[in-house]
């Protein structure tokens, strides 16, 4: 059984837990994820299952995404694909449907998203360089400064901080804990913050360091 | 269905509906679960709401008092289910929606709350 689910990041809000403690939490709309294909060795060449979610409207599909949603027995054609690579070939049938009741309250979960587009940033935002001081006529406020030595080593360092596009990149966060699960409405709530605005789609999976041990 | 308006009903169920209509100027006594240890008891903190904060879910109060000659402020989430209840020992109607100016105010002055015109001239008819 996989447990990864495609979503779509809701927001942040509180809650109370058991010990009556205000917990932050980002609320997660995950699935219900129709399989949509299933891919082995001896096909594809690896095993690997695609999920879908979310619908896209008839018009706006391309015939080959509404012809590769007929096969999976969906009407509409799903707004997102992604595979969840395996060692094995998969027990799952096209056409089964993963819900958040994949997971369980308490687990430990990976979330990964796309972070906010900050734009072209300085390197004071983008590198967390100190800058210079504001007054007494320094004239140096967040400007990046030597960028390297002289004849030794010649060259300037890799990585060396400068400005450039920061944010809209990729980031996994890992072991969140699962705080609620609502199936009914397909929400999961994981304690903390997640990459990307509200809205943005997030792709939830099983944490792969491991579980909480139980005290 | 907004983003907005499932944060609201996610958190409805853990909004209080019964805590009693307090508001700032009131002076209060909050009673709230302590534990310690094992032991479960209840303290209870008294003195004027100086502050409200927030909405639903996220909605605080702050309440002030003189304790052996300073100043104490406590910030209580309206929600917790650590807050027993909320008695309200006497209202005003403050000409400020908060009362930071309190802070400033030492002895009888400290817990004086001005209050409307109107309020006043009821009160010495």
């Amino acid at each position: 059984m996989i447990s990864t689910l495609l979503g779509k990041k809701i927001g942040m809000t509180q809650v109370y837990d058991a010990q009556n403690v205000l917990v932050p939490v980002t609320v997660v709309e995950a699935g219900p994820c129709p399989v949509v294909q299933i891919k082995t060795t001896q096909v594809d060449g690896y095993n690997a299952v695609q999920l879908g979610y979310s619908k896209q409207k008839a018009k706006n599909a391309s015939k080959a995404e509404k012809n590769h949603a007929k096969k999976a027995g969906l009407e509409d054609a799903p707004r997102l694909l992604s595979e969840v690579r395996l060692e094995e070939a998969s027990t799952l049938k096209v056409g089964d449907v993963i819900t958040v009741e994949a997971f369980k309250e308490g687990q430990f979960v990976d979330v990964i998203g796309v972070t906010k587009g900050k734009g072209f940033q300085g390197v004071v935002k983008r590198f967390r360089v100190g800058g210079g001081p504001a007054t007494h006529g320094s004239m140096f406020h967040r400007r990046i400064g030597s960028i390297g030595m002289r004849q030794t080593p010649g060259r300037t360092w890799k990585n060396q901080a400068m400005p450039g596009h920061m944010g809209s990149l990729r980031r996994t966060l890992q072991n969140l804990t699962i705080v609620k699960i609502l199936p009914e409405k397909n929400l999961l709530l994981v304690k903390g913050a997640i990459p990307g605005a509200n809205g943005d789609d997030v792709i939830v999976r099983t944490a792969i360091k491991g579980q909480p041990k139980k005290a | 269905m907004s983003t907005h308006s499932i944060l609201k009903e996610i958190t409805a169920f853990q909004v209080k509906k019964d805590t009693p209509a307090f508001k700032v100027g009131d002076g209060v006594r909050v009673h709230t679960k302590v534990r310690e240890g094992d032991k479960e008891r209840t303290q209870i903190f008294a003195g004027i709401v100086i502050a409200l904060k927030g909405s639903g879910i996220h909605e605080t109060f702050t309440v002030r008092r003189i304790s052996y000659g300073e100043g104490v402020e406590r910030v209580f989430p309206v929600n917790s289910p650590n807050i027993e209840k909320i008695e309200i020992e006497r209202t005003s109607e403050p000409v400020r929606a908060r009362l930071y100016y309190l802070r400033s105010r030492l002895g009888k002055a400290a817990m004086a709350i001005k209050e409307k015109r109107v309020e006043k001239a009821v009160a010495t008819k």
